[in-house]
């Protein structure tokens, strides 16, 4: 199994740059434009502009930063609810 | 304390390294592509779920008082994941897996329900990542069908006898693809308008295929993988599983 899944990875990298090299002229857009904009362009309706807008210069970069800090330590912070220590082990589980 | 500032930095390193990188769309419905009926009527499809997923939330988290952490955790992943562009060479394009087949089978479908929809509502306000009007939209194609999909396949599986591995892959691989089926499907309710409802929904569908076959084999490969390494080294997060009680 983690020989396959091995495989898979190794294939999936090696697949990913080849593609990058044999379709440079694609721009690797989201799907989003490729598809469902293109439909949505078609049937005359057009993506607007979000309501909030952060992505200005460094703005998103702060958010994520203000975000990564408080995600963190409230991740710190209940750790140990998280991640309690062991106490006796767990018996097979059934899996449903 | 180590562990603390260790974790801390390394989330900061990983949020800032990919921060770093031009925010990239995938499967979310934009803002302002459902006319207003269309973007309503998902709001109140999605409404009820989301709903129940949170009474689920209170009951469960009374009995079981780590749940709450770990729901926190996995909706930390649903965000993370259900952004991650990957390109797909035989595409050309990009997409992400969605993450919520996982997330079903960890803490429940109504749970991954309210997961989802938390993290769609912070990517459609800080990232312009999906939109607010399209929320109840993208909430049901990823949440509402992502989750039940998943975790339905990943039930059946394991009652036709099938390994836990193979009913996680499933439930990785059906969970994405009935992500991009009900998008094509709600796209398709909203924009056929006079045209044929079946030849547009088969036209969308044709158009995920090259992206989402291999992206779904491979979300149902990390679901595997995730399961595994969960099972061997925190088997009591699926405790929850073997109680029957992630409903």
């Amino acid at each position: 199994m983690k020989k396959l899944v091995a495989g898979v990875i190794v294939a999936l990298i090696v697949g990913t740059a080849l593609g990058y090299f044999l379709q440079k002229d694609a721009k690797w857009v989201g799907t989003d434009e490729a598809v469902i904009e293109k439909f949505a362009k078609d049937a005359g309706r057009q993506p607007s502009e979000p309501f909030i807008n952060v992505d200005q210069g460094d703005l998103l970069l702060f958010c994520f930063l203000v975000a990564g800090a408080v995600g963190g330590f409230i991740f710190g912070y209940r750790y140990r609810e998280l991640f309690p220590p062991k106490s006796e082990p767990v018996e097979r589980l059934p899996h449903v | 304390m180590i562990n603390f500032f260790g974790i801390v930095g390394t989330l900061m390193a990983v949020i800032v390294l990919w921060a770093a990188v031009e925010p990239v769309h995938a499967m979310h419905i934009a803002e302002g592509i459902l006319p207003m009926g269309w973007a309503v009527l998902w709001f109140l499809a999605s409404l009820p779920l989301i709903v129940v997923g949170l009474r689920n939330l209170r009951i469960r988290s009374e009995k079981e008082p780590h749940l709450k952490a770990l729901v926190g955790l996995v909706g930390a992943g649903v965000f993370i994941i259900s952004c991650m562009p990957i390109p797909v060479p035989t595409a050309g394009t990009c997409s992400h897996p969605c993450g919520t087949g996982i997330a079903a089978i960890l803490i429940g479908p109504t749970l991954s329900v309210v997961v989802s929809s938390v993290a769609l509502t912070l990517q459609a306000l800080f990232l312009a990542h999906g939109g607010l009007t399209t929320l109840g939209a993208n909430t049901f194609s990823m949440g509402v069908a992502g989750s039940f999909a998943g975790y339905g396949i990943f039930v059946l599986a394991r009652r036709l006898g099938a390994s836990w591995v193979i009913s996680a892959f499933l439930a990785g691989l059906i969970s994405d693809w009935a992500t991009y089926g009900v998008t094509a499907f709600i796209l398709t309710g909203a924009l056929h308008f006079e045209g044929s409802f079946w030849k547009m929904f088969v036209t969308i569908c044709l158009a995920f295929t090259p992206t989402q076959i291999p992206l779904g084999i491979l979300e149902g490969f990390v679901s595997a993988g995730a399961y595994s390494f969960i099972h061997s080294r925190r088997p009591e997060f699926l405790q929850m599983l073997a109680k029957g009680g992630a409903a």
